[in-house]
């Protein structure tokens, strides 16, 4: 009971942080030239942040539609990796995954793999995917149309809101030596190879510390069911 | 930026979480099943990394690292996770103001 108000509550929570960035994503998006429905079109059907910043970031610096495009798709194919994650998950929803699809995103999946049972799990994703939908769009839609008299929203340290949350969320994976290592050296990656790689490349590139964290684990677990077997305890 | 091109990106962006969730369940084999359990860490942490210290393909020290040090201190007392979110935004904010 409490796990899930939990999670309900902080999926609605996150939902509305990122509603905040998203009046960001209007303010710049009309600053760029978008009307208020090509605004709203990104962000109904697009509905992958970064992606969305780095098409519109191109245009407002003078770049062509092709090279906005394909920097987006970059940075949007980190979300094949996520939809494999949850795919088990979501495969207990029949049909509902094929347009759940659309909400498998760096939070939705965050709030999802941070649970600790199968069900939390997909209950999070839903109901994260839900409210960062919901915020999403009404934070584009005020950012495109009162942008302007909100200012820079820096200022409130808006851009804190995001890394802040993933750090509350990961948790669960570093608290075995895999998970560590997948994380240390995937940030280490990212960070090394960021002056020298597009937007988008640094993060598909973490993806490789999935290799050195493969071999970390059996020793550790070996250990401990051996110590198990010892005792006689499961 | 063209219908066109919004509609291609959105097609491309769906394509992809798609992809990611169909296929994600034939992946049978253990190693690979290990594989995809450690993608959250890996992705999460680049993430962090990034919206700290990239900006515009550069590295760079700011405000936004005052944040990231009260989120990890506010997650280490154990704060709830909207706690975890104000306090970093705070931080940042101040930060700014201060430097």
């Amino acid at each position: 009971m409490t796990t899930t108000s939990t999670h309900r509550r902080d999926s609605v929570a996150l939902g509305a942080a990122v509603g905040l960035v998203a009046i960001t994503f209007g303010l710049l998006a009309s600053t760029s030239g978008l009307s208020l429905a090509k605004a709203m079109a990104m962000s109904l059907l697009v509905f992958t942040g970064a992606s969305q910043f780095a098409a519109v970031g191109v245009i407002s610096s003078g770049g062509s539609p092709l090279s906005a495009v394909a920097g987006a798709l970059l940075l949007a194919a980190r979300n094949s990796l996520y939809g494999m994650r949850l795919s088990e998950g979501l495969a207990r929803h029949g049909w509902k995954r094929i347009p759940g699809a659309h909400w498998v995103i760096d939070e939705t999946t965050a709030m999802s793999v941070a649970q600790d049972d199968d069900v939390a799990a997909t209950e999070a994703f839903w109901w994260t995917g839900a409210a960062l939908f919901f915020f999403w769009n009404l934070g584009t839609a005020v950012g495109v149309l009162v942008g302007d008299a909100i200012g820079d929203p820096d200022v409130y340290g808006l851009d804190a809101a995001f890394p802040a949350s993933f750090v509350a969320l990961l948790g669960p994976h570093l608290s075995a030596a895999p998970g560590r290592v997948a994380g240390l050296v995937g940030a280490s990656i990212a960070i090394v190879v960021v002056p020298f790689t597009p937007a988008g490349a640094p993060i598909l590139l973490a993806a490789l510390a999935i290799i050195p964290a493969l071999l970390v684990p059996a020793a550790i677990k070996t250990t401990d069911s051996a110590v198990s077997t010892v005792e006689g305890t499961p | 930026m063209s219908w066109t091109a919004i509609l291609v990106l959105a097609a491309g962006a769906y394509g992809f979480k798609l992809a990611g969730v169909l296929v994600g369940t034939r992946i049978e084999r253990p190693l690979l099943r290990r594989s995809v359990s450690l993608v959250p860490p890996a992705l999460f942490c680049a993430l962090i990394a990034l919206q700290t210290f990239e900006r515009d393909t550069e590295l760079v020290l700011d405000a936004r690292v005052a944040g990231l040090v009260a989120a990890l201190f506010a997650t280490w007392r154990k704060v709830p996770f909207i706690g975890v979110i104000v306090v970093a935004m705070a931080a940042t904010a101040l930060a700014r103001v201060l430097t």
